[in-house]
């Protein structure tokens, strides 16, 4: 008789999620950019409560103030608590326009980053795996990658601003649009590397045993497919967070997208471009923010990654 | 004793300097900095603004404009007018009598015959010639005697200054140009970038978008002037840099043009080396209120057309209401400093023109309550006035420019202290002012309530300008949405009174009919709202004098006056 008691395991069963976490636990640039990421959302989410000053009231008797840290080098310099990071030109209040600002970028980026994932690896998984539709769908991500963004979106807001702003408001409509532009203009990627590996993977052994068990295709991509592709897809998640960022804020920037009064990191950029030299701090401030955030998030990016990764993991 | 000397001779220079004042060449060189470049020395083959400011150096009209407009003789004995017979009574011909003793640089007499040539060389028809609009409707141009030409139009010209008046319609010399008409004149080379003149400076050395040489006039008219014995004008560069080489630096005497935000401005003129000066033409920043109705949920065709009035903007007092709520002074603090200032007139300048409207100057947000009030626009709940069922709520587009979405902030503030709910709307310059008509978003197809641009009209006279505003120059769809008459305003007495002014010659009837016009659309119907009056701003050193900046002409035009402070 063998002795049963010996056969328990000598520690409870680790989940997978738990192996992922030690992982990225190691990696201290994916811990700083994760921790971060979760404050700069925090704070534009809960920030407009604590700080309930109206991003858009002027106030032009208090306008040029300087950041309160001015005053340690500078004693002269305008400065007050009411506004401890300055105000604009006309006195809005640079703290409440970062956060209302970071709102909307990041719900910009937040959005179009789950449109790109959604289109993307719907293609690259659909083109990988059927191969009648390969060859169709490859030159169709060939065709959206030579599509210049800025001319399109001119295009688009010509034709589509007046029904979605009649339908959702003048910010709502904006939103849907630019998110839907950074979205169809960036899944190309996505699509690219997401087709490669389900065109390895659909060679591997499980997938033939798989088949010939008689799994069908849907249940065949759902079930063996998409979880072996995940680590890509998150990776591409994180980089694409960070261009959506960015293209918003370039948009803002060249004036094309929200209405002037509608605080965004991009536009706020762009208003203090002409009095760089003077306020450097305008410029500096929400260009910190957008470099920080990205940052941030390609560093998480480059963690999962490596956490996602079996062969990687434990070494 | 050699010291002694020197001081003595710096002693006595000083003493002499301002009796050596009145000398031609006296004061040496001065240095004048454009940042475009001219490329050619003669204004009917170029319609640059720089070459013909620089050309203006050498090159002279019969007559200019002054800093405020009006007419001044230069070749010519005195501005003809209907008054002192030079103009006919049929306004169809206009009789030049050039001043006795003229010479070209070269020594040479300068007669009628040049004048004629000058015409003939503008034109002639197998030559494009840059300055034709200036010689519309001429029939013909006759030699009466050795000093005497007389212009003959087509038709009655109640403005008949167009030929040889102003930097663009200067007097070219017949014996240099003489083979050089037609198809030929680009090819004059030597001509082109020498002309023979009759202005304070000679050109010595050109060189194409780059420098230009000169020195003083032997033959000029005034023995006395000009001042300075030679003169460098370079071209190229921005704005920002000629701006520091005249205010910080003091490297040159006279930058043209500073386009710059006035904070950076005021930073180079702290240099202390130069002061710049600013000087108004006809620019204005306005509002323009939407007279129909620009909803989308109307049909194509019938949006933003005369078929349907607007549903608030059609009640004078809404529009008066938003006009009272602003505060222009503080808009031109913000947006322009010294080159602008707050104006009620659509036609600022010139003073003969320009209508004495100041009662928009001072915000009233009470007065414009109260307005609202009486007129039955009731605060709701949200604190947006309404009316049977009408919000007020605008939709205020403009292109996008920093200092138009600051001043669209700061309206939207105080629009809605008047209970008045403002949506922006930044377009795309190019777009807005690119009058495809297949795109909604072009200032002339104004799909929105108010929207904000600025306006000028060439030269002095604001018949034409006026006259946008017209009935039938509103645009529309069977126009292919072109048209000046931008906000659709239409009423027939406006229209009668137009007509008068294009058929009245005598200048103080005019004036008195273009301010007439000019109130119509803005203190008694508030359809234009002029916020302001935007100028030209340049720079000359401390040490040059006689600067006298003009809008209406070459800002070179009184160069033979300018003179060195000692």
């Amino acid at each position: 008789m063998t002795d049963l008691s010996n056969q328990t395991p000598l520690a409870p069963p680790r989940s997978q999620w738990r192996n992922v976490w030690d992982q990225l636990k190691k990696h201290k640039g994916a811990l700083l950019g994760g921790g971060f990421l979760v404050f700069i959302t925090l704070a534009v989410l809960l920030g407009p409560y604590v700080w309930t000053l109206d991003p858009q009231k002027i106030d032009y008797r208090a306008r040029d103030f300087r950041p309160i840290y001015h005053a340690l080098f500078d004693a002269d310099a305008k400065t007050a608590w009411a506004n401890p990071l300055g105000t604009d030109q006309l006195g809005r209040d640079g703290l409440a326009n970062i956060l209302a600002g970071g709102r909307t970028s990041m719900a910009v980026g937040w959005a179009a980053m789950l449109l790109t994932l959604f289109i993307g690896t719907m293609i690259g998984v659909v083109a990988g795996f059927f191969k009648k539709l390969d060859g169709p769908l490859m030159r169709l991500t060939d065709l959206f990658l030579s599509l210049p963004i800025l001319p399109l979106l001119l295009v688009a807001v010509t034709l589509f601003r007046e029904p979605l702003r009649g339908n959702f408001g003048p910010e709502g409509g904006m939103f849907i649009l630019i998110v839907a532009i950074i979205g169809i203009t960036s899944w190309m990627p996505t699509a690219r590397i997401v087709r490669g590996d389900v065109l390895a993977l659909k060679e591997r052994e499980f997938v033939l045993a798989a088949r010939s068990i008689g799994t069908k295709p849907g249940a065949m991509i759902w079930r063996h497919l998409l979880p072996n592709v995940i680590s890509p897809i998150m990776v591409s998640a994180t980089l694409g967070l960070a261009a959506a960022i960015i293209t918003e804020s370039a948009l803002s920037f060249l004036g094309v997208g929200f209405p002037s009064d509608f605080p965004t990191w991009g536009k706020m950029l762009a208003d203090a471009v002409q009095r760089m030299e003077e306020f450097p701090e305008r410029v500096m401030l929400p260009g910190i923010a957008i470099s920080l955030t990205v940052l941030s998030v390609n560093y998480l990016g480059d963690g999962l990654r490596d956490a996602l990764d079996p062969r990687i993991r434990g070494r | 004793m050699k010291l002694k000397t020197l001081l003595l001779g710096a002693i006595a220079g000083t003493a002499l300097a301002p009796a050596a004042f009145a000398e031609r060449g006296s004061d040496g060189h001065v240095n004048i900095i454009y940042w475009q470049a001219p490329s050619i020395l003669n204004p009917y083959l170029s319609s640059g603004t720089k070459d013909i400011e620089s050309a203006s150096l050498v090159v002279e009209p019969l007559g200019r404009y002054d800093q405020d407009g009006a007419l001044v003789a230069y070749l010519a004995e005195e501005i003809p007018t209907v008054e002192n017979g030079g103009v006919s009574a049929d306004l169809k011909s206009i009789t030049w009598k050039l001043k006795s003793g003229l010479k070209w640089s070269d020594g040479s007499a300068v007669t009628s015959a040049d004048v004629k040539f000058t015409a003939d060389y503008c034109m002639n028809p197998e030559g494009g010639c840059a300055q034709l609009a200036k010689f519309e409707g001429v029939e013909s141009v006759e030699i009466i005697d050795d000093l005497t030409v007389t212009v003959t139009f087509g038709e009655a010209k109640p403005n008949p200054y167009g030929p040889f008046m102003g930097g663009q319609s200067p007097i070219i010399q017949m014996a240099q140009f003489e083979n050089c008409t037609g198809a030929k004149a680009p090819e004059c080379t030597e001509a082109n970038f020498g002309p023979i003149g009759t202005g304070p400076f000679v050109v010595t050395d050109f060189r194409p978008n780059d420098v230009i040489s000169m020195v003083a006039n032997e033959n000029y008219r005034d023995a006395a002037k000009p001042a300075f014995a030679s003169l460098t004008f370079k071209g190229g560069g921005d704005a920002t840099a000629s701006g520091r080489a005249v205010l910080e630096t003091g490297e040159y005497d006279y930058a043209w043009n500073l386009q710059l935000a006035p904070d950076v401005l005021a930073k180079m003129a702290e240099g202390g080396k130069g002061t710049a000066v600013s000087a108004f033409g006809t620019l204005v920043e306005r509002i323009e209120m939407n007279m129909t109705d620009p909803s989308p949920s109307l049909e194509e065709g019938v949006r933003a057309t005369a078929a349907a009035p607007h549903p608030a903007l059609s009640d004078i007092n809404v529009r008066k209401a938003m006009s009272m709520a602003i505060d222009r002074d503080l808009l031109v603090e913000i947006g322009y400093g010294q080159a602008g200032r707050p104006t009620c007139n659509l036609v600022p300048a010139p003073l003969a023109y320009a209508s004495d409207n100041t009662d928009c100057l001072t915000q009233d947000i009470a007065g414009a309550n109260a307005l609202l009030d009486e007129a039955g626009w009731a605060k709701g709940s949200d604190g947006v006035r309404a009316k049977d069922g009408v919000r007020l709520s605008m939709v205020y587009q403009t292109s996008t420019n920093a200092v138009r979405q600051d001043f669209q902030a700061l309206i939207k503030q105080w629009w809605e202290e008047i209970g008045v709910e403002t949506e922006l709307r930044n377009i795309n310059a190019s777009v807005f002012f690119g009058g495809d008509p297949g795109s909604p978003d072009t200032f002339q197809r104004f799909y929105a309530d108010v929207e904000m641009y600025a306006n000028n009209f060439d030269g002095t006279d604001p018949e034409s300008y006026l006259a946008q505003h017209t009935c039938d120059k509103a645009p529309k769809p069977e126009s292919q949405w072109q048209g000046e008459n931008i906000n659709r305003y239409c009423d027939p007495a406006y229209d009668e009174l137009v007509a008068e002014l294009g058929r009245t010659g005598e200048l103080s009837k005019r004036g008195e009919i273009a301010k007439k016009l000019n109130d119509m659309l803005t203190k008694e119907s508030y359809v234009v709202v002029p916020l302001v009056d935007r100028g030209r701003v340049s720079a000359h050193a401390n040490s040059l004098g006689g600067v006298i900046l003009n809008t209406w002409d070459s800002e070179l035009w009184n160069a033979a006056d300018w003179y060195r402070i000692k």
